[in-house]
């Protein structure tokens, strides 16, 4: 592994204590080019965590808090009438940065939610019958409260599928706590972070994680497990083949993190509940916090081939 | 394992298709009830609700139990034991608790299913229980594998069924067979109408109202024509006014046949009747079976007809019946009420005066009946108590009965020695299974009379009048045919067609499948090139067939359950997994090889470095990019000097 990625991970770990699985995880929807959803209640470090990564990548970072009164053009900008040129002139808006987060993504209303998700998807906006790409690397973290607390708007399924992974934080361990407690406010941490990795770096990066090797075998395994999704009575539908490619983007970014140049079962596995988790609807139990419990079940209903 | 909604509905649906064609049969209270229990319990699953209590079940089959013994009076028999299966097995759906019930359940469908075929074993009765059976079987798939959806679920019933096919192919033909039914059936396993042996106005016409099946013919060679095909059966002498009845023969002496000629074989399979008559042409000579041949040409089996049985029989079409007949059989020939009927008696001392012999008595009859104004018609008027005089000179509308009756009374009032035959007559062939049916519709009398050179001769006083009953069957003797069965009315084409292909493969169905009895069983087994057939034989061969399939298909599981991959990574791979499974450490299904290296590696500390090493060569032979050949010799190395020490006693 570069010695700049090493320091990446070290850098969020000091700030995000206890929670290196998840911030591997981030990493690694990252270094895949996908978008990350962290859903969680507020207070757990979600902001912080988007926060910290934009730093220490180096990225150009920009929060765009939702709100149910929130219209899309206060997300792609607006064009003003200047009187002295007679013209009229794009101000971009805040989704014109390297990195977004979107917070509490679920409390716009549906019609804002997919202003955002088509930029995602097409990593350009078009405004007044202008297109303007975005900047790359582009990347969004977007954070979700729990859908059954008041006044959110659950996003539809397919709008989920557009992030490659979503993630818990979920509370921190008591030693990690303590730490949090004592420790110097966050927030000047953060503000004094400085960038481990260039841009340049990111990308090449990036470029790195779709040479890794998938062989034929685990083509096998990721095969089983889409199978199982599909021909199994547990889940609403299946994964769609999207899903299929998204889990090897991710597995092939988390094996390049562990410094590896080939895909093993494992990846698969460290992913699957990342990947998966937010795709998978349980027939018996609507609650949508269960996906994780459900991935898990997956991977032991599955046996490698 | 939790019993999920699902596999609920899927024990109702079980229970609701094995029960629901003994609707037909059983009382109906027992139907309501079963229907009212399966309700029940998909109303308390759909809805979430507990099951009922333990008293309230309790109270429910003490009271259905006493119900069964209030219809029924006793607690024997075949309806009173598949009522108390059917009742029963529906109270079990309402105490499920582990999946013990459920087994138990799946189990008692099946042997419900054997049940059915108590009542009837039709082909379309098999297809509905094969139908059931898929439904048991994705039950039970259901229920071992629990998340399977409807569809491979499906899909894995028909598989275990397709696989079950040679086994009950071979169980089929090679299982000893005991020789009449089954399972002993009591009198009511058929309840069938049929020909009786008794005969008053109406009842042949109340025979001909029905489509049932009495009996298949094939011949050996080419048919006689239509008007000759009379099927005898019971032989009637007495008569008392009304009714004519067989009575009891005056003699034992064997019946017998002279200047026998036109000989003529078939093969006949008579639904059972529950009597113990046998049909023939006339007059039989042979026949296949344990028979008796009564004194009137009648055949008589040992037994009573309670299952389907087939017989050859050889007829001589042309013959002297009996040329010396018992006095005491003659005397019951002469013998009728006197006290009835006077102008009929009357009628008959003329012809007897103006006639030089029997035989112009005979011909002055059937003229008689033929210029008389008789019409030939299934609803006659009703007849007071001189019947043959109400029918002779005031109604003159009747059935095969009342002449048959009526020409028979003229005889024997005539002096001549006569008799009545039942039976039945014609029969319709059908050309794709090269056999005639005999329906109930075909029920038919005639007389018999007896002369002093030529013994009994068969007069049939119902072709004077409508000979197209002989020739062309009873629909077309008939001027208004309405009352008659549908199947025998009617004349479009597609339907006759489709009815014979469907009555052919009925018979096919019952010589082969139904009719596959000992007799059939060991003519085949010969055909196949097996000798001297004991059950001793059958048993062993079937043992041997049976393991030779069960040893098949283990072989086709077992290989692939074993190393099925031709790839040499995988294969030493599955060898080291091996190695670590005997010494305590088997290697769950979806855990990868690193995985596994390190969870024993945190185990034993001893094999770590071992274990962790052929992890990382597998990992990176099978998933990794560039795989060399000398890496995979060194795998292989490693693998086959790798041994798991006994683990060090802790100290």
């Amino acid at each position: 592994m570069s010695q700049s990625l090493k320091n990446v991970i070290a850098q969020t770990e000091q700030v995000i204590l206890g929670k290196p699985h998840q911030i591997r995880l981030a990493l690694t929807c990252l270094l895949a080019r996908g978008h990350l959803l962290i859903e969680d209640l507020p207070g757990v470090g979600k902001t912080t965590l988007a926060h910290v990564l934009a730093k220490t990548l180096g990225l150009q970072f920009q929060r765009i808090q939702f709100t149910s009164d929130m219209l899309p053009a206060d997300i792609l900008g607006v064009s003003i009438f200047q009187r002295e040129t007679g013209e009229f002139k794009f101000h971009a808006g805040p989704i014109f940065a390297q990195m977004i987060l979107a917070d509490e993504v679920n409390r716009a209303t549906p019609k804002t939610q997919s202003a955002l998700l088509e930029a995602m998807e097409e990593q350009q906006v078009t405004s007044e019958g202008e297109t303007r790409p975005l900047p790359s690397p582009f990347f969004v973290i977007a954070t979700q409260n729990p859908t059954n607390q008041i006044g959110t708007f659950p996003l539809p399924e397919s709008q989920l599928d557009r992030f490659l992974m979503r993630i818990e934080l979920g509370y921190p361990d008591a030693q990690a706590e303590r730490g949090l407690l004592s420790g110097v406010d966050r927030r000047d941490i953060v503000a004094n972070l400085a960038p481990q990795m260039t841009t340049a770096e990111l990308l090449d990066l990036q470029r790195k994680v779709r040479e890794v090797f998938v062989s034929p075998a685990l083509l096998d395994y990721v095969q089983a497990i889409l199978r199982h999704t599909r021909e199994s009575a547990k889940y609403v539908h299946g994964l769609s083949p999207r899903a299929g490619l998204s889990l090897l983007a991710a597995a092939r970014a988390w094996a390049l993190l562990d410094d590896r140049n080939a895909v093993t079962p494992e990846d698969i596995q460290a992913v699957l509940p990342g990947v998966a988790s937010h795709r998978l609807q349980s027939v018996q139990d609507t609650q949508a916090s269960n996906g994780e419990k459900l991935a898990r079940e997956l991977i032991e209903a599955v046996a490698i081939p | 394992m939790k019993l999920t909604a699902p596999l609920i509905y899927g024990l109702v649906a079980c229970i609701l298709l094995v029960s629901a064609p003994h609707a037909d049969h059983l009382p109906l209270w027992v139907s309501a009830m079963c229907a009212v229990l399966l309700g029940w319990r998909a109303f308390i699953t759909y809805r979430g609700r507990p099951q009922p209590n333990r008293w309230m079940l309790l109270l429910v089959t003490v009271a259905c139990v006493a119900a069964i013994g209030a219809t029924y009076h006793t607690f024997f028999g075949r309806d009173v034991g598949v009522t108390l299966l059917i009742l029963l097995a529906s109270l079990k759906l309402l105490e499920l608790k582990a999946v013990r019930d459920a087994t138990v359940l799946i189990y008692l469908s099946c042997f419900i299913i054997i049940t059915n075929f108590f009542y009837s074993q039709s082909i379309s009765t098999a297809l509905f229980m094969l139908f059931t059976l898929i439904v048991i079987m994705a039950t039970w798939v259901n229920l071992q594998t629990g998340t399977l959806a409807l569809k491979p679920r499906l899909r894995m019933a028909g598989i275990l069924l397709l696989q079950a096919i040679p086994l009950s192919l071979l169980l089929f033909v090679l299982f000893p067979r005991i020789q009449g039914p089954l399972w002993g059936m009591p009198q009511d396993a058929y309840a069938t109408s049929g020909l009786s042996d008794k005969m008053s106005p109406g009842s042949m016409g109340k025979l001909s109202l029905s489509d049932a099946v009495a009996f298949r013919v094939t011949f050996q060679g080419s048919a006689p024509p239509r008007d000759q095909l009379y099927w005898r059966g019971p032989v009637l002498w007495d008569f008392d006014g009304t009714t004519w009845t067989r009575g009891r023969n005056a003699t034992l002496q064997a019946p017998t046949l002279t200047d026998v000629a036109q000989p003529i074989s078939y093969t006949i399979t008579l639904e059972p009747h529950n009597k113990n008559w046998l049909f023939a042409l006339d007059m039989p000579s042979q026949i296949s079976i344990p028979a008796e041949f009564a004194p009137d040409f009648q055949l008589l089996s040992k037994d009573t007809v309670r299952a389907r049985i087939r017989y050859n029989v050889t007829s001589q079409r042309s013959y002297r019946a009996n040329l010396e007949e018992p006095m005491p059989q003659m005397v019951r020939a002469f013998n009728f009420p006197r006290e009835y009927n006077p102008l009929a008696q009357k009628v008959a001392q003329q012809w007897r005066a103006t006639s030089q012999n029997d035989e112009e008595i005979v011909r002055t009859a059937l003229t008689y009946f033929n210029r008389g104004g008789f019409e030939y018609t299934l609803e006659p008027p009703l007849l007071g108590k001189n019947s043959v005089d109400d029918f002779l000179f005031t109604t003159k509308k009747g059935f095969c009965e009342h002449y048959a009756s009526s020409f028979v009374f003229l005889m024997r009032a005539a002096g001549v020695p006569a008799r009545v035959v039942t039976g039945y007559q014609g029969g319709e062939f059908n050309d794709l299974g090269g056999y005639y049916i005999l329906r109930q519709s075909d029920a038919h009398a005639w007389a018999e009379v007896w002369f002093r050179n030529r013994g009994w001769v068969r007069f049939d006083p119902t072709a004077a009048i409508a000979p197209a009953r002989v020739e062309r069957g009873l629909s077309a003797a008939l001027n208004n045919n309405s009352a008659l069965p549908f199947l025998s009315r009617t004349q479009s084409t597609w339907l006759i067609n489709l009815r014979f292909n469907f009555d052919s493969i009925t018979n096919q169905w019952n010589q082969w499948v139904l009719g596959y009895d000992t007799e059939r069983q060991f003519a085949f087994l010969t055909r196949m090139g097996m000798e001297d057939i004991t059950w001793q034989k059958l048993a062993t061969n079937m043992l041997a067939g049976i393991s030779l399939l069960v040893g098949i298909f283990t072989l086709f599981l077992l290989r692939r359950l074993r190393i099925k991959t031709t790839d040499e990574v995988q294969k030493t791979w599955l060898k080291t997994c091996l190695k670590l499974e005997k010494a305590g450490f088997p290697r769950l299904p979806h855990e990868g090889g690193m995985d596994y290296a390190t969870r024993i590696a945190n185990v034993r500390p001893d094999l770590r470095h071992d274990v962790l090493d052929l992890a990382t060569r597998y990992t990176s032979l099978r998933y990794g990019n560039a795989s060399m050949k000398n890496d995979l010799a060194a795998f292989q190395n490693a693998s086959r000097r790798f041994k798991v020490r006994r683990a060090p006693t802790s100290q």
